[in-house]
């Protein structure tokens, strides 16, 4: 029976066992040097803020694996040897195989700062860096300051995290307004001001210089590269981004360039090996996307196609319209098609931007100022429904369509006010006015 | 002092929050008010009953809002979960254990040894706590307190407080608003102040809570309740057939047109109560498959005892001449059986395919039924089911589904096991609606796309233990019988993924082997398989 083994019991990796499972008989194995069982890192934040327990972020109860029969082997992957079909492992043991994924996704970026490696310095990604956060920063006691270098999507999680047991946060953003890099300027400066109103001490166009050691080796304060002011505090949140987590095959024979190179069948340049999810690099970039994409989504997705081509059906890794979700503090997220903020916009993007008054719901609508072609949308504090835009996208609709329509990709509950009619007059009065 | 009983953190034990000068002033008013009731309940005679009732409801009411204000209005609109897996209280902690002890004694006092309470026997005065709520009930009613007064009192404050609370914890959040709006005019009005001015108007009357239906209010069909209705003239009788058209009418057009949740997370009482003061319990619900395998058995071996209890007790008081009343004894179970084999038989015709193989324990719960109640109606002496009297049949319900299922367990075990786990495991009106729910109503829980991250925050928050994630993440519609429509989980979810709503029936129920945002010919490739 032809042995398929995974690194990785991350999303990608678990999808990719679950539809091989379904469509085949092969044996399956999951190597995890992290934990037992699969978890959502996307929810580890939760655990920290007391809403969960650590097994509530397991989606399947452990006698699954079992019962689809998975094998999980819990162990380092030292070294793959691809002539031998071999891996070794840090334990001392191997493991052949027929079939090899590499699905390690990520890790935290260091830049090399000065005290980096500090304890009580640390990233937000791993199980490990959540026990770690555990123990530098249980309460506000222990903690009295916090600070966390890098605003993105994990950044503005920890901050979130620290702030639910009260500690207090001081958040350095290089840019000069919060992820604005993705966002488009009016929707990140809303959330500016949502995190300064959660009591965060944001400061934005500030980058860290250095980190100080006390006289145990632990943080004992950051100093700004701007300004030289010393911030003391007890946990340093490194959150600038993240990388493909392939140190172990480096010196494989497998091509590596930021992450594992992979062609549209996700397959490396060495034959039955394969890469998916955040480790993976496309050779290059599919439509607007990036050649690296560390998002859950498109991780299932690599992990749904590549199922096909190793059960017999060779498949091209074709995902379809852009979306993403996250959620700022209290403000939830979501994108459906490309609305660029300040990087990679397109000359032809035009923007509508909406905002209410309470300063927690805004929307922005991306379009083509040439052809007025629909290009996307961000929602910000209103829920949108997922298979309505995809549609739109598919039919090209114009901008004027989904103004008009937009009632019908409402997602938010039943009794919520609704926004419709004056997002559709700002825009009707913008148009007049332009 | 760490309360973390998580130890899968092992290297540290966050602390819960602390609660701020003002919160503790709140709960040493709402202690202050507990313990004038604690010493009612020990027989202190206080001098001016309606004063010192006033004051300990008063503090009670009065120290929960206050507590509630300070911990939700001081913060920004949201999500307010933190701590919850931290707090012994709300994550079976010491605090869990004492306040499930408590609750768990007090109901058993409450339903066996309600003297202990100070109920006065063979006409004598009431005592201690009962005493106590005398002068309110003789405020509305005109007779001295009962222990159910006493209790019916204590569960409206409760739903009211602790509604209040939930209103502040949800302020954003119109749905959770008027549901609990909605549950509070309920309890008040319906459950607790109606039945009082309808004993004023005809003290007659059998105490009827309008909203609470058979088989919930499983004693209104009971000989002493009927003849109750039938010798009070029209109004009896009208009381009477609402009874009857409740269940059989107004409960399946509403459930279909909006689910089960327009009673039970909208009206009932026991659902009320779960939904507020329970509201902190609601994590604690198992989602583990074997619970949901008990929980199916569990629920319909109610409902079949429920049913063939009420047609046994129904069956002894009619009487076998059909020159005396046209429903006779013959009438009446063939009335019965044909009405279970119409049942039947649609959903069998109709929705087999939706079944799968439970359409086979439904099979067998249907001939069960039908068996007993012909066994009945063949080998019985008069009285008697397989020898069992009807009436001991309908005390036996009385004591172990009545009081023991649904009061000692369903709600003293809330901080144990959850606040719904009598409408979950045993609530055969539950049962019903969710069987309607299930087959014949277009209310689901819409997935929104691809857009589930598998969090768990859905699964941990649903009370009735449904693990909402396991659908989510598949892209899948939620369709469960036991869902009451809460909506929590479309409120915790950090994504927007889950939508409760009213639609059509046509893709209900879709399963998908490949969620939106891949490819399109992919998914049309896995689906068409």
């Amino acid at each position: 029976m032809e042995h398929i083994v995974i690194i990785g019991n991350g999303i990608s990796g678990v999808t990719l066992a679950r539809h091989v499972r379904k469509l085949s008989d092969k044996r399956i194995t999951i190597v995890s040097a992290e934990t037992d069982y699969f978890f959502s890192r996307t929810a580890l934040m939760y655990v920290y803020m007391g809403h969960m327990k650590f097994e509530h972020t397991q989606p399947y109860e452990n006698w699954f694996w079992k019962k689809n029969r998975i094998e999980l082997k819990k162990g380092y992957v030292k070294q793959v040897e691809t002539a031998t079909k071999t891996l070794h492992f840090a334990e001392g043991d191997t493991l052949q195989y027929d079939k090899l994924i590499i699905a390690t996704g990520s890790k935290p970026n260091k830049f090399g700062w000065p005290g980096q490696d500090l304890n009580g310095v640390m990233g937000m990604y791993h199980k490990q860096d959540l026990e770690n956060l555990e123990k530098h920063a249980p309460n506000n006691e222990v903690c009295k300051r916090a600070v966390i270098v890098g605003g993105g999507l994990i950044g503005i999680e920890l901050a979130e995290m620290l702030n639910s047991r009260s500690i207090p946060v001081t958040f350095l953003v290089r840019e000069d307004s919060f992820w604005d890099g993705v966002l488009p300027q009016g929707e990140s400066e809303m959330i500016n001001r949502h995190i300064k109103n959660h009591h965060i001490d944001l400061r934005l166009s500030t980058n860290l210089k250095e980190i100080k050691s006390d006289e145990n080796g632990k943080v004992k304060s950051v100093i700004i590269e701007e300004t030289g002011e010393e911030l003391e505090c007890n946990v340093v949140g490194l959150t600038a981004g993240v990388a493909p987590n392939i140190d172990f095959i480096k010196d494989s024979d497998i091509e590596t360039g930021r992450g594992v190179k992979v062609n549209r069948f996700l397959e490396t340049n060495i034959p039955d090996v394969y890469a998916i999810g955040d480790c993976a690099e496309q050779h290059e970039a599919i439509g607007n996307r990036r050649p690296i994409e560390a998002v859950w989504y498109t991780g299932r997705m690599m992990g749904e196609t590549l199922a096909q081509t190793i059960c017999g059906n060779k498949m091209e890794y074709k995902p379809g319209h852009w979306f993403n979700s996250a959620k700022f503090l209290d403000i939830e997220y979501q994108t459906y098609g490309w609305v660029f903020g300040k990087g990679g916009r397109p000359e032809y993007e035009q923007h509508f931007h909406w905002k209410h008054d309470d300063d927690t719901k805004c929307i922005t609508v991306a379009y083509d100022k040439n052809t007025n072609a629909f290009l996307g949308i961000n929602t910000f504090g209103i829920r949108m429904r997922h298979e309505v835009f995809d549609q739109w996208l598919t039919e090209k609709r114009d901008v004027d369509y989904v103004m008009q329509h937009l009632n019908e990709a409402n997602f938010d509950p039943e009794f919520y006010s609704r926004f419709e009619n004056e997002i559709l007059q700002a825009y009707n009065n913008q148009l007049q006015t332009a | 002092m760490s309360n973390k009983l998580n130890h899968s953190m092992s290297l540290a034990k966050p602390d819960a929050l602390g609660i701020n000068n003002k919160q503790k002033v709140a709960l040493a008013i709402g202690v202050i008010g507990l313990f004038i009731l604690a010493l009612a309940l020990f027989n202190t005679n206080f001098p001016n009953k309606g004063l010192f009732l006033t004051l300990s409801l008063g503090s009670i009411i009065g120290g929960i809002i206050m507590y509630s204000r300070e911990a939700y209005l001081s913060k920004l609109e949201g999500i307010k979960n933190d701590g919850v897996w931290f707090k012994s209280i709300s994550s079976r902690g010491i605090w869990g254990w004492i306040i499930g002890v408590v609750l768990t004694t007090f109901y058993i006092v409450l339903y066996f040894f309600p003297k202990y309470l100070g109920l006065g026997t063979d006409g004598e005065a009431n005592t201690g706590l009962i005493a106590l709520f005398d002068p309110l009930s003789q405020l509305l009613s005109g007779r001295n307190a009962s222990q159910w007064f006493v209790y019916g009192t204590l569960y409206t404050v409760a739903i009211l407080a602790f509604g209040y609370k939930f209103i502040l914890k949800y302020r954003h959040n119109r749905y959770q608003q008027l549901r609990t709006v909605s549950v509070m005019f309920f309890q008040l009005g319906f459950a607790f102040l109606i039945p009082e001015f309808m004993y004023v108007m005809n003290n007659d009357l059998p105490y009827y809570d309008l909203k609470s239906i058979w088989p919930l209010n499983y004693y209104i069909f009971d000989e002493w309740s009927v003849n109750g209705f039938l010798s009070n003239g029209n109004i009896g009788l009208a009381l009477l057939l609402f009874g009857i058209l409740s269940i059989f009418v107004f409960t399946p057009i509403l459930t279909y047109k909006y689910g089960k949740r327009w009673y039970c997370s909208w009206v009932c009482g026991c659902g009320g109560l779960a939904e507020t003061a329970g509201d902190s319990f609601r994590q604690l619900s198992s989602k583990k498959m074997y619970a949901w395998k008990i929980e199916r058995w569990l629920i319909h071996v109610v409902l079949v005892f429920s049913i063939v209890m009420t047609t046994a007790v129904v069956y002894t008081y009619l009487g076998y001449d059909k020159n005396d009343f046209w429903l006779t004894r013959g009438v009446f179970i063939s009335l019965v059986i044909g009405f279970l084999t119409l049942v039947f038989a649609l959903v069998m015709l109709f929705k087999r395919h939706e079944l799968g193989k439970d359409a086979k324990y439904g099979a067998i719960g249907f001939f069960i039924v039908i068996a007993l109640l012909l066994g009945m109606h063949y080998t019985g002496t008069t009285d008697h089911l397989f020898y069992i009297k009807a009436g001991a049949l309908r005390s036996a319900y009385g004591i172990y589904i009545g009081s023991i299922f649904s009061g000692v367990i369903g709600t003293g075990f809330y901080p144990i096991l959850g606040n719904r786990s009598w409408c979950r495991f045993g609530c055969p009106m539950a049962a019903i609606l969710g069987f309607q729910q299930r087959l014949f109503s277009k209310f689901r829980i819409t997935t929104n796309g691809g857009q589930c991250i598998s969090c768990g925050n859905c699964s941990n928050s649903c009370e009735m233990g449904i693990d909402v994630r396991h659908y989510a993440q598949k892209g899948e519609n939620i369709v469960r019988s036991s869902c009451v429509g809460c909506g929590i989980c479309s409120a915790v979810c950090p994504r927007g993924v889950l939508k409760l709503e009213n639609d059509s029936m046509k893709g209900r129920i879709n399963p998908t082997e490949v969620l939106l945002g891949n490819d399109v010919d992919l998914m049309d490739l896995v689906n068409q398989k």
